[in-house]
């Protein structure tokens, strides 16, 4: 039996650290990451875990897809994508974040639930399960050949855009008003509001921001699985909940971090099982979150006890 | 200047729940003025401030600032009609630099242009400031932080500053220096509302002082009082 442990432990140790798994698991981190920051925006100024993020990623995939079937360029369907999901972001807000802000986070978890199957729904009514294939960036996942290692183009454009986005983001809180705005409401919206920043303009700010970053994501998942059905992208979005739970909610780079650990190592571990054992990849993920947890309840990248306090 | 009162608080009442906070307060503060607003713990003094905010809702009576009713308004929209609230605890961004937090200030300003102006006047106000504006906030004393969270209330230029206990946890030296910068501030022609503990300095410092008890208006001092101890003490007591 420990020898069987020891020759599989030995064979996933072997593949971890091939320099294609390395390379595909830092891709897969960067999307993850930029996934985290959408989610870690929003809960920063509203405390609200917008469980209905995956599906605006589903809603800019199917956007890329109808683009795709019509045989649009590509330059306009990610107009399309971009402008789908933010015109579902804005309406999400006005519509469901707004009237509810002042309510429970429960009432407003909740609410998130009911907007993400609403429009899980809305897609199998008019796509059915069966979905719809965005195709016309295929070719990114060509490999091109780098210090002998192949590398699939999307990887490449993955952590480029992650690193261009998440430097704007950067700039975005650190040099701009709204940014500063932003940043102080995460903290303290009450006495923000107090100052007279305006709580609407810091929220849409944040919806806007986290619309921009999910429709940058529905474009690069699009490449990695082309085929888009009602629950694309819910996965992933429960994976990233959990990255941003084990980074630390609490502070954006931290979650942003815990965002990019769980990626990388979802991506680490799916190139690295031996393929008999990768049904194992989601369980094993989620054991080791636990784990962490329970080691580091505040989270893997954040610092002093838990600002929250339960009986 | 318009002949209608900076802040005219109208039978205002606020409760919390079951317990009432504030009853039937009515009040003035005219143009200009500083006036005192002293009473014991649980007097409805800091209530008296978040209503006026908007931080809180008032349940009965009338806010009026400059002859316009903001009862009801969102704290924010009360802030940018040009009343600036330095709350209790300082409430400063301690992750943010000192010169950021002066221009979270700024969203409470009434016309876009004269911002560098607006930050320039604080400074002169609080050197102290000005020296450490690149530092986190966190890293700043007590003394400093309150410096800094009054300098953040008038980089938004009010008409109107609230001041709630601003001598908090201060050291007495300390707590001189804020009353100073409180003296320049009647200097400049803004009207102070200063809710305090420190009762027998805020009578002798403001043009009119209110003394609060349980929610109601007990007593009302000038600044010759201020040696009256019996009254302030019957009016804590009653």
């Amino acid at each position: 039996m420990s020898a069987i442990v020891a020759s599989g432990l030995t064979e996933f140790l072997g593949n971890a650290i091939e320099p294609q798994v390395q390379v595909d698991a830092v891709g897969q981190g960067a999307i993850f990451a930029l996934m985290a920051v959408g989610i870690g925006l929003v809960f920063g100024v509203l405390r609200l875990v917008n469980f209905a993020y995956g599906q605006l990623v589903m809603a800019g995939a199917f956007a890329l897809a109808l683009a795709s079937e019509w045989d649009w360029p590509v330059w306009a369907g990610i107009v399309l994508c971009f402008a789908v999901v933010l015109v579902l972001s804005i309406a999400m807000e006005r519509l469901v974040f707004r009237p509810l802000r002042t309510q429970s986070p429960a009432v407003m978890l909740v609410a998130t639930f009911a907007v993400a199957f609403l429009l899980q729904s809305i897609a199998l009514l008019w796509f059915g399960s069966l979905g719809k294939t965005a195709a016309s960036l295929a070719y990114l996942n060509r490999p091109v050949t780098v210090a002998d290692v192949d590398i699939r183009k999307i990887t490449i454009v993955a952590i480029v855009v992650a690193v261009i986005s998440l430097a704007a983001l950067v700039t975005l809180l650190t040099r701009t008003t709204v940014g500063l705005q932003m940043r102080a409401a995460a903290m303290d919206f009450r006495t923000a509001r107090l100052l007279g920043v305006r709580a609407n303009r810091v929220i849409g700010a944040a919806v806007l921001a986290s619309g921009v970053l999910a429709a940058i994501v529905a474009v690069m998942l699009t490449v990695q699985s082309p085929l888009v059905t009602p629950n694309y992208a819910l996965r992933e979005t429960i994976v990233v909940l959990a990255g941003v739970v084990l980074g630390g909610m609490n502070r954006l780079g931290s979650a942003t971090l815990g965002g990019f650990a769980i990626g990388y190592g979802s991506g680490l571990l799916g190139g690295a099982l031996p393929t008999a054992q990768s049904q194992y990849l989601t369980s094993l993920l989620f054991g080791l979150v636990i784990l962490v947890l329970l080691i580091r309840p505040a989270g893997l990248f954040t610092r002093g006890p838990l600002p929250v306090e339960r009986v | 200047m318009s002949a209608e009162p900076v802040l005219k608080l109208d039978g205002l009442g606020v409760r919390y729940g079951p317990v009432s906070a504030v009853r039937g307060l009515s009040l003035e503060v005219g143009a200009g003025e500083i006036v005192g607003l002293i009473g014991p713990n649980g007097a409805g003094k800091s209530t008296t401030l978040h209503a006026i905010m908007g931080a809180i809702p008032s349940e009965t009576g009338d806010i009026r600032h400059a002859g316009v009713s903001i009862r009801g308004r969102d704290p924010d929209a009360v802030a940018r009609a040009g009343i600036a609230l330095v709350p209790e605890g300082r409430r400063i961004f301690g992750e943010l630099t000192v010169e950021e937090n002066l221009r979270l200030g700024l969203a409470g300003r009434r016309t876009r242009s004269g911002a560098d102006a607006a930050l320039a006047s604080v400074y002169e106000l609080f050197p102290i400031v000005h020296e450490f504006r690149s530092r986190h906030a966190g890293a700043l004393s007590g003394g400093q932080q309150q410096q800094l969270a009054i300098g953040r209330a008038l980089a938004a230029e009010p008409d109107l500053l609230l001041l709630d206990e601003p001598s908090l946890g201060l050291a007495p030296k300390i707590v001189d220096v804020v009353f100073d910068a409180l003296a320049e501030i009647r200097r400049r022609g803004i009207t102070v509302l200063l809710v305090e503990q420190r009762a027998q300095r805020t009578v002798a410092f403001a043009d009119r002082t209110y003394v609060l008890a349980s929610g109601e208006l007990r007593l009302t001092l000038a600044p010759a009082d201020a040696g009256d101890t019996d009254s302030m003490v019957a009016a804590y007591l009653s």
